[in-house]
């Protein structure tokens, strides 16, 4: 067998940190994305994500660390030499130039034949399903044209890193999970190094390879989004992705954890208290009089597809998913009982 | 953002001073003066009314003519080299930090509550033999002894420059900051330097906001009279010199009023001319 080699292949990020005067955005930040993943950067508004991915394409100069390609430093190196594509959150496209025009940009400054443009303009518009529109006016698109364009403006160098800030928030609920997925299927496609940053889970559910969650400029979780949905590292992380029950427990000293209204048999606890991450599909609703948790429901959401129930177990609560094919009679004030298995429990620090 | 039409007189009465202040102090001024122009002068510094177009006659020799021409490409150069600088300057501004922008716009507030005088005093004192820049270049050994750099074109075109730069980075400095900065940043990504994107993004998206500095300056610098005076020698002296010159030292007002009449006439047909121009390619 061969001895290990670290090889770096791909974007590596090493210790990269930004800080604004006294605030840090971006605080040590290690990362390593494989050549053709699609990475999200996931978090709350102002945790660093936008930062980094300015730092990644040149916008920002990291205060310290390094950016690698491929094992090149190109920290130093200034967003026009580094051939990167990026579609920005508010596109970025030049409103005096049409269509063709905007797409052409990079090719034009590289002086390229006419002829070589019109025909990768062509095949551009073709590969983000707006052919014949390399005529058109930017100010005669609709948002969901205007991102295209400015994805096909990004991709026109066949760029080695592919960047997307946000590039979705400003389409309607409905075309933005439609652009989801035709993003990602372009991205499979292309076979490109993609980092996306969004602060909608939803989205880095739909396209990610790699989920980076990050919080307060750090980097809390990193993984594939199934493996963080099913296992966060904290309760930040537990309650960022998807709706997840936090409930505080102590070891009962009788092979079982107690919980709010009840216990949990068979959860052994390392530690005397932790708390529990439980999501809301992996709580059952039993008979109140067998069961090991008791509580009160106090508001029921039936959704059609699903139907939430909240219930107040002294005093924490607790939301439980019902699949809707049984629809038993479960109304506010009633008391109800509750199981959950060990296995289905992310027991977290307290 | 849409607004609606007024629909009865009295939607009009915010807008009925103004409009009586104009019609007041600016009208009537200058329907005078228009109907100057075609008195008769009376020897003596006095005139009788009369329809005479020999004030308008006069000018139309190749003195006044040059004149005429001479202070157009005054204005026009003095316009051109404010926005030239202006642009950049207000571009660079925009992206410092609030602190640094706050102290150039003070800084160049206090130029505008300079008096013309006191501009051309200043500038012929720094561009002088005896106390002017030059001094600086001699004692540094660069050159031999100190020359004057006044009264001189480069003087008046210098002063003039100097005068209205404040007023065209106040006009640029609304639309430079409305610029959405992702598009010069999107250049950026595509592989365009600063000053490429500059020049292939940021000037073209400006256009209009240019267009209209250049005319707003051009017209400015049209009317100084005193620092081609203060910083020139009579053939850099403009036609605004010209009118002051008839008006208040010849006293004839006739002509002089005809001369203010024309140059309003020839900047008016020049601004719309631009404008049209501009217009025209938009579309």
């Amino acid at each position: 067998m061969q001895p290990e080699v670290p090889v770096l292949t791909g974007l590596t990020l090493e210790a990269l940190t930004k800080r604004f005067g006294p605030v840090t955005a971006v605080d040590r930040v290690d990362l390593n994305v494989a050549h053709g993943t699609l990475v999200c950067l996931l978090g709350p508004s102002g945790c660093g994500k936008t930062t980094l991915l300015r730092m990644i394409a040149g916008l920002e100069e990291p205060t310290s660390g390094r950016i690698l390609l491929d094992g090149t430093d190109i920290t130093s190196l200034p967003a026009h030499r580094r051939d990167f594509g990026m579609v920005f959150q508010s596109l970025g496209l030049f409103p005096h130039l049409d269509v063709g025009e905007n797409i052409a940009y990079p090719l034009r400054i590289r002086g390229q034949s006419r002829a070589a443009q019109n025909e990768r303009v062509r095949q551009l518009l073709e590969l983000v399903h707006l052919p014949g529109y390399a005529d058109r006016p930017i100010s005669k698109l609709s948002g969901g044209q205007r991102q295209r364009v400015a994805i096909a403006r990004a991709l026109a160098l066949s760029p080695r890193l592919f960047l997307l800030d946000e590039p979705l928030s400003a389409l309607d609920a409905k075309l933005r999970e439609a652009m989801q997925v035709e993003l990602t299927q372009l991205q499979r496609r292309l076979g490109i190094t993609t980092i996306v940053v969004t602060h909608d889970q939803r989205e880095a559910m739909t396209m990610a390879d790699l989920v980076v969650i990050m919080g307060n400029g750090k980097v809390r979780q990193i993984g594939p989004p199934v493996e963080i949905y099913r296992r966060p590292a904290d309760a930040f992380v537990a309650s960022f992705i998807g709706t997840t029950n936090l409930i505080p427990a102590r070891a009962d000293g009788a092979q079982g954890a107690a919980v709010p209204g009840g216990r949990i048999p068979g959860l052994l606890l390392s530690q005397t208290s932790a708390t529990l991450s439980v999501r809301p599909e992996d709580i059952a609703l039993t008979d109140p009089e067998s069961a090991p948790i008791r509580g009160e429901v106090t508001f029921v959401r039936d959704l059609g597809a699903t139907i939430e129930v909240f219930i107040n177990c002294e005093g924490t609560e607790i939301i439980a998913v019902e699949p809707p094919r049984e629809r038993r009679e479960i109304r506010p004030g009633a008391r109800v009982g509750i199981a959950i298995t060990p296995e289905r429990c992310v027991v977290l620090p307290p | 953002m849409k607004r609606e039409k007024p629909r009865s007189a009295a939607d009009y009465l915010p807008v009925a001073f103004p409009a009586a202040m104009l019609a007041v102090f600016f009208g009537v001024p200058f329907g005078i003066m228009v109907a100057i122009s075609f008195f008769r002068r009376v020897q003596g510094g006095f005139y009788e009314p009369d329809f005479v177009l020999a004030n308008y006659g006069r000018f139309l020799s190749v003195f006044f003519g040059s004149v005429l021409g001479f202070s157009l490409e005054l204005a026009a150069l003095v316009a051109v080299i404010c926005v030239a600088i202006g642009t950049p300057f207000t571009y660079l501004l925009t992206r410092m930090p609030r602190r640094w922008q706050i102290g150039w716009l003070v800084g160049l507030l206090a130029i505008l509550a300079l008096s013309e005088v006191i501009i051309g005093f200043a500038w012929s004192t720094l561009l002088s033999r005896t106390a002017g820049i030059t001094n600086l270049l001699a004692a540094v050994g660069l050159v031999r002894e100190a020359w004057s750099l006044s009264p001189s074109f480069g003087a008046v075109l210098t002063g003039m420059v100097y005068q209205a730069f404040p007023y065209t980075v106040l006009v640029l400095f609304a639309p430079v900051s409305r610029l959405d900065p992702s598009i010069v940043e999107a250049a950026r990504t595509l592989g365009a330097s600063p000053v490429r994107a500059f020049f292939n993004l940021v000037i073209p998206t400006l256009r209009n906001a240019i267009l209209a500095t250049i005319i707003l300056v051009f017209v400015f610098a049209l009317g100084s009279y005193l620092l081609p005076q203060l910083l020139g020698r009579p053939q850099h002296w403009t036609l605004s010199v010209l009118i002051t010159d008839q008006a208040i030292y010849q006293s004839n007002l006739p002509f002089a009023a005809a001369m203010a009449v024309f140059l309003v006439l020839i900047s008016l047909s020049l601004v719309g001319l631009a404008t049209l121009l501009a217009r025209r390619e938009a579309t």
